[in-house]
């Protein structure tokens, strides 16, 4: 019930991400690039925060007006700086859950990326530890409610001696000294944030920490302009004589205060440790069995150092070659690997070109080897006979779904990840009877395992190794760039593929493919 | 498909109502609706002490067998309890309760302060209020007794503190 409820949800999320898509363009659609713009608005926040700790007034009496004094004047930088601190804040809130929505419903929370998931579900409470503790720094009437619901809600614990809530008993009770504690609040979790989100993608390469440029001028340019138009103004002094009227609240940082007083603290509490429980529990929840991980054959190893540039997830390590003096070979760690088989696509062994009776490479995936790939695209073609024009498609199996493409001129391949494809098939499937070639992949940024697709444009387009030669010709080749759900965009590039062959002069001869064994 | 679309005028067009709309989400729920802990006719009074009760039972002198087992150092001629009261608070408003509780010591030993934190809101306007609080278990009624007539503006706030050092129950 809970899985159908997921995969319905992500089909529907994953129209929205299209519908963007077709505004954006897959590369910079904001929804492929949560994590990183994550990253952005908390450099926002730390290059804002530290000129306003800078203008701050620690003290009662002064806090609320070194802050208020900075919007004073219209448009002022100070001003402007405070807003779009409040604002990057609330974006990073609103960002980080769909993040964390996206990655749940992706089911991205078991097996390799367990550890990314345990190390960034404690990042959710830093995420609104930090938030929460800026109102109480500028000591309006907002900041006054926050402080002590807070400490409300906090003393519903057995941790202080004292209740917390004895310091907001009027105005006695509050002291510079608690000044300092609302600072170590507000700057003491988030330097634990930024240890906690380095921990969180240690085991990611090349982890997208900032968004493409557009898209982070994009996100610049729409918060400058909110802080602009609508500037965040102080609201009246804290007075611990009085409870604050009508605030004008922030919702999207500030929603467990009234949570709290329309339910109960202990219900909160209990909500919020259930949630906690949840999250940490999910990654031990029963799932698929994995798939078989990546192994490494040493004698066709040469130690190229192709698998471990390309992995995604940092599984592939280089050690000393126990068969080759002075020569490395690859390592998989199994806890690490993810299955995905980019490093098969990487390896210069896994061309199908080689004259072996059986092509094996210096690293495969046991599940779905590379010289079975062979075998079952020389078998495929074959298969078609003598129809002109036959096309071969390579698919992603996380990607749209090919194997509805096969027909009478149409042999199609499902790839763990098109990342998989060592590039030379595409030609030795030129040359072994196709007329054309189709590379199906996810689109930029929607890659199952992060770089599969970008991995592959690369190597079509000979920018990386082991690339396609360019002997080939482009027009035989076509790629489509679709998503689980967008077949038809596959479609719609096989006809045009189609097309093309037959509009074109007579395909100037191509070496066939030598006999193997 | 997509990415040549990124670059018309259409999808110009369609990222900036995009980056708009979001920002409208954010400067709305960053402001709006506004929120309102208590209502506009109520004042809150906030009843709250941190105190150290007197001990449970008085000092004895020890008995000699009791000296003899200890290290000359530490023949203390008294032995007291170090176990401190509960301390009871009870609150009437109007003539009807309207807080009552016992806040046990902290510590393991039971010989440390308790404390006690509750909000009661009520309607503004004048009430009488009664305040009772017993630190010694030890006394059979209550040590500290206040009466008062108090007036309170809507979202006027009235601590009640008890510190036996200053002045027993205080209302400020």
């Amino acid at each position: 019930m809970l899985h159908t409820t997921r995969l319905h949800t992500l089909a529907g999320y994953k129209q929205l991400e299209r519908g963007v898509d077709a505004v954006f363009g897959s590369a910079l659609n904001p929804l492929r690039h949560l994590g990183a713009l994550g990253f952005l608005l908390f450099w926002f926040l730390a290059v804002s925060g530290i000129y306003l700790y800078a203008m701050l007034d620690t003290s009662v009496e002064g806090a609320y007006t070194s802050v208020a004094d900075l919007s004073r004047t219209p448009w002022h930088p100070g001003g402007v700086l405070r807003s779009l601190h409040r604002y990057a804040a609330d974006a990073f809130i609103v960002v980080m859950l769909l993040h964390l929505l996206r990655e749940v419903l992706e089911g991205h929370y078991q097996g390799f990326r367990r550890f990314s998931w345990l190390t960034g579900v404690p990042l959710l409470l830093l995420a609104f530890t930090s938030a929460i503790g800026g109102f109480w720094l500028n000591w309006d009437r907002l900041g006054q409610f926050s402080a002590l619901a807070t400490a409300e809600w906090l003393d519903r614990l057995p941790l202080f001696a004292s209740p917390l809530t004895r310091n907001f008993l009027n105005v006695a009770s509050v002291s510079d000294r608690l000044f300092s504690l609302f600072v170590f609040v507000h700057l003491g979790v988030p330097l634990l944030l930024v240890f906690g989100l380095w921990f969180h993608i240690q085991r990611i390469a090349r982890a997208a920490v900032f968004p493409p440029r557009t898209l982070a001028l994009g996100a610049a340019a729409t918060l400058l302009a909110l802080a602009l138009l609508a500037p965040v103004l102080s609201q009246a002094p804290a007075d611990l004589a009085t409870v604050p009227g009508a605030l004008a609240y922030d919702w999207l940082l500030l929603f467990v205060h009234p949570l709290v007083y329309a339910t109960s603290a202990d219900f909160v509490w209990a909500l919020l440790a259930a949630a906690l429980l949840v999250l940490f529990a999910m990654p031990f929840l029963p799932h698929t069995a994995a798939v078989p991980v990546a192994v490494v054959d040493p004698a066709n190893c040469n130690g190229c150092r192709r698998c471990f540039d390309d992995c995604p997830y940092e599984a592939v390590t280089m050690v000393p070659h126990p068969q080759r003096r002075l020569r490395q070979m690859a390592q998989v760690n199994a806890d690490l690997c993810a299955s995905c088989g980019i490093c098969v696509g990487a390896c210069p062994s896994s061309t199908p070109f080689r004259s072996v009776a059986e092509l094996v490479t210096g690293i495969d995936m046991p599940s779905a080897p590379i010289g079975a790939l062979r075998q079952q695209l020389t078998q495929g073609l074959a298969g078609l006979g003598d129809v002109p024009g036959k096309i071969v498609v390579f698919g992603c199996a996380c990607g749209a779904d090919v194997t509805r493409l096969a027909g009478a001129d149409v042999a199609t391949f499902s790839l763990m990840c098109t990342g998989q494809l060592p590039p030379s098939f595409v030609e030795y499937a030129l040359r072994d009877g196709a007329a054309g070639v189709l590379v199906s992949a996810c689109p930029e940024g929607g890659c199952e395992f992060r770089l599969g697709q970008r991995w592959t444009a690369q190597r079509l387009q000979g920018t990386r190794e082991p690339h396609l030669r360019a002997s080939v010709p482009q027009d035989r080749l076509a790629v489509a760039w679709a998503d689980a759900g967008d077949e038809s965009a596959v479609r719609a590039a096989l006809n045009t593929l189609r097309q093309q062959i037959s509009a074109a002069p007579a395909a100037p001869p191509i070496r066939p493919v030598p006999a193997h064994g | 498909m997509a990415e040549r679309l990124s670059s018309t005028p259409v999808a110009w067009f369609g990222q900036a109502l995009l980056y708009g709309l979001f920002a409208l989400v954010i400067g709305i729920f960053s402001q709006w609706p506004a929120y309102r802990h208590l209502p506009a006719d109520q004042a809150l009074i906030k009843v709250s002490f941190n105190h150290q009760g007197k001990p449970v039972s008085g000092c004895r002198k020890a008995t000699p067998e009791e000296l003899a087992k200890l290290p000359p150092n530490m023949r203390a001629p008294l032995v007291c309890s170090r176990e401190r009261s509960p301390i009871t608070v009870e609150v009437d408003l109007d003539g009807s309760p309207a807080l009552r509780h016992v806040a046990q010591p902290s510590g393991l030993s039971r010989d440390g302060s308790s404390a006690f934190y509750q909000r009661v809101p009520v309607a503004a306007g004048t009430h009488s209020l009664v305040v009772r609080v017993k630190d010694d278990s030890r006394s059979p009624d209550f040590d500290y007794v206040r009466e008062a007539s108090v007036t309170l503006k809507p979202a006027q706030i009235l601590v009640i503190d008890f510190n036996p050092t200053k002045g027993g129950i205080t209302l400020q």
